[in-house]
């Protein structure tokens, strides 16, 4: 089979579609968005009909893939870390209904957080709903695990859960492909009650998923993905998951020298474990993320064998890591670190120039400045970088849609006003119901949805919210005078600034939406246009 | 062979256009790769790089080790800076020469390039004008592909391979225009490199 270039996202894109998924379902979040990208542009995909199209939020993604699993199709959802906050109760509830065809649930964690709030780990969140975790270690199992994913969610009747992170993810290698596996047919579930999760039926389903737990554990006793090395000095074992594998090899360039016991496949199988553990002094554990596995080996009162990581300070405990890192953890001198030139200066990102919500700021921090700081909640994307000089305009950004719950819990408190500022994708994402509370108790706040008619921070995805915006707020009730929109522009900054005060006036809900094409989206659909490419 | 390569510069300036002809030409010498790139937030005018590694053995860490890389290849002046801990006491620094100022606190550039020239082996390369005159300011990460190509150890038949792939489709002039642009990027370095002899 013929070589391919891929990034780890794009690799388990195309593992999916030769593993014989019928739908991918997501909404962008770095360092997840390519994988769906690859699907969208990918002939295959098209010429095998994979549903590839956008949801509107991960819990909506989740639950679409688990109806397609209900139907006997292979399904894939996708989504950055957080995202699986947001995706929580159907991916919790997936694990107790089980699946009918094969179900891949692909998180892409952001350890250091290059582009996230948090970096937390997924694989709790695996080990919570009591599921299998797949790691892989590079882009060649990255499209191995999505190949063989389904196939292993359909042998042991759970979804299956991929954990990648963002250094996987966002780096490309030579991929080699395998046999397409032709799609599931449309096959109901043979017992028709299997996703009902009354009280009565989620008894049994629950006890027959902790009962499977021997049986995963056995999958990963078995599994090619958890292998063991072995090494010559005895004094220390090593437990290696996921990506760290590498960081451990670089620094061996003609082998470890210890005993090594590669993990890509959880739950970690125990009686391998330990008879890894009898055979040496001491343990390292490399994770990408927590020191799950390390807290786990180690014990609460750490009365075994000796466990090194990120807990005993061996390793950092936050923050990603690399092979300098792992070196360092080896005993190995690590070269003196050279500093930074001190004549490099810090280049953090910036709103674009010619932006509209640059416009939207310079409006709202003239509009407020009566009233002192401190009134404005944001949101989760590009407009999170009003935060940063010259405009420092906001106050919060915490996750998907709290701007404008958080102004309703500050309007209650008494505080006026109380801002929102959100963007349109993040607004059919999680924004609408919010909207809806406020609604239901006429709480004074203006909500300002910045929209750029795209989901412009993950690279201008396809938004929800396109040609939506108003009939959705007037559908959720807020009064049609006082949902006003304004082109984001130098020239309209007067009328912009007029229309915030009288809003902010307003003893009720109200929403501005300063409408301006993202100018990143509008400069590709020009250069698309010379090239003669679809726009 | 193994090579460690740092690309670096300003999001938005189009690092991973370069990175992606040298990993297509890598691909083809039927060498091993690994491109770690960086996407998300930073992309949004923050300083970005990419790390590139190629090598006809087993590569294992997408990311380069501190003291490492063989070439710091840079589209900015200050960016080529930030990543002076990565580079091997032998390595290179191959860089463009213009400054991209989104930051009100950009350092002197008299001072910014005494700094660059602390490093012997450092090649400055006038990106944008070599490539206006080759036909279009455009083909400046071409240049730069051009620059960096007598430090990277494939032939440049394949780095040319990559161009007419990546370029084809907008047609033969344009596809002319990088090729010119991309030796003009090797003849400034090759004249350092002789220099230096």
């Amino acid at each position: 089979m013929e070589k391919l270039l891929l990034l780890g996202a794009e690799a388990i894109a195309q593992g999916a579609i030769d593993g014989g998924v019928s739908g991918v379902y997501a909404y962008p979040g770095t360092p997840s968005t390519e994988i769906t990208e690859y699907v969208q542009d990918s002939e295959q995909a098209q010429q095998k009909n994979i549903h590839s199209q956008w949801s509107a939020n991960e819990k909506t993604a989740m639950e679409a893939a688990l109806g397609m699993s209900y139907s006997g199709k292979r399904a894939m959802v996708c989504m950055k870390h957080v995202g699986l906050n947001v995706a929580a109760d159907a991916f919790m509830n997936s694990a107790i209904t089980g699946i009918n065809g094969g179900l891949l649930i692909t998180v892409a964690d952001d350890p250091s957080m290059h582009s996230s709030q948090n970096e937390q780990d997924s694989r709790y969140y695996g080990k919570f709903a009591q599921i299998p975790i797949l790691e892989p270690t590079n882009q060649q199992e990255a499209y191995d695990m999505a190949y063989f994913g389904f196939r292993l969610s359909e042998e042991l009747e759970v979804p299956v859960m991929l954990r990648i992170t963002t250094r996987l993810s966002h780096s490309r290698s030579g991929i080699l492909r395998k046999e397409e596996v032709p799609q599931n047919e449309l096959t109901l579930p043979k017992d028709l009650k299997q996703f009902i999760l009354l009280p009565s039926i989620a008894k049994k389903r629950y006890k027959k998923l902790v009962e499977a737990r021997p049986k995963f554990e056995e999958s990963s006793a078995n599994s090619e993905y958890n292998r063991f090395i072995d090494g010559p000095n005895k004094k220390l074992g090593i437990i290696a998951c996921g990506i760290t594998y590498n960081y451990l090899m670089e620094n061996f360039p003609d082998g470890c020298e210890y005993p090594v016991m590669k993990i890509g496949q959880y739950p970690m199988p125990r009686n391998r474990i330990a008879e890894f553990e009898e055979k040496v002094e001491e343990l390292l554990v490399l994770e990408e993320g927590y020191p799950m596995i390390e807290e786990l080996l180690a014990g609460y009162f750490r009365k075994g064998k000796t466990v090194h990581g990120r807990l005993d300070g061996t390793l950092p405990r936050i923050g990603e890591l690399n092979p300098d890192l792992v070196g360092k953890a080896l005993g190995f001198e690590v070269p003196e670190q050279e500093d930074v030139p001190d004549i490099v200066v810090p280049r953090p990102p910036s709103l674009c120039v010619g932006c509209g919500h640059r416009d939207a700021y310079s409006a709202l921090n003239v509009a407020l400045e009566d009233y002192g700081d401190g009134h404005v909640f944001a949101d989760i994307g590009c407009y999170t970088l009003g935060a940063l000089p010259p405009y420092e305009s906001i106050n919060s950004c915490v996750d998907m849609g709290a701007s404008i719950t958080m102004a309703k819990g500050a309007a209650d408190a008494g505080l006026h006003p109380a801002v929102a500022v959100i963007g349109d994708s993040t607004f059919t994402h999680s924004g609408m119901t919010g909207l809806l509370d406020a609604v239901s108790e006429n709480t004074p706040i203006t909500v300002i949805i910045s929209d750029n008619l795209t989901t412009a921070m993950t690279g201008g995805q396809h938004s929800a919210a396109e040609n939506r915006l108003e009939s959705i707020c007037e559908g959720i009730g807020v009064d049609p005078d006082h949902i006003r929109v304004v082109v984001p522009h130098r020239k309209n900054h007067d009328e912009m600034v007029k229309m915030m005060k009288e809003e902010f006036e307003y003893k009720g809900v109200s929403v501005i939406i300063p409408r301006r094409e993202c100018i990143q989206t509008l400069a590709r659909k020009k250069r698309n246009k010379v090239a003669g490419k679809r726009v | 062979m193994k090579k460690d390569i740092i690309i670096s510069g300003v999001g938005g300036q189009g690092i991973l256009s370069i990175s992606a002809i040298i990993g297509m030409a890598a691909l083809e010498s039927g060498l091993n790769l690994k491109q770690s790139e960086v996407h998300g937030m930073s992309q949004r005018g923050g300083d970005v790089q990419a790390n590139l590694r190629i090598s006809s053995d087993t590569i294992y860490s997408d990311l380069i080790s501190h003291k490492r890389a063989d070439l710091i290849l840079s589209v900015e002046p200050m960016e080529a800076l930030r990543y002076i801990p990565f580079l091997s006491p032998d390595g290179w620094i191959v860089t463009n020469i213009t400054p991209y100022k989104n930051i009100p606190d950009y350092p002197d550039e008299e001072a910014l390039f005494a700094e660059l020239k602390k490093h012997k082996n450092l090649v400055l390369v006038d990106a944008d004008k070599i490539a206006k005159e080759c036909g279009t300011a455009r083909a400046g990460n071409i240049v730069m592909l051009g620059a960096a190509a007598p430090f990277l150890d494939i032939p440049y038949e394949m780095l040319e391979f990559g161009i007419k792939k990546i370029f084809g489709r907008k047609g033969e002039d344009i596809v002319n225009i990088n090729l010119k642009a991309f030796k003009a990027g090797v003849d400034v370095s090759e004249k350092v490199i002789a220099a230096q002899r």
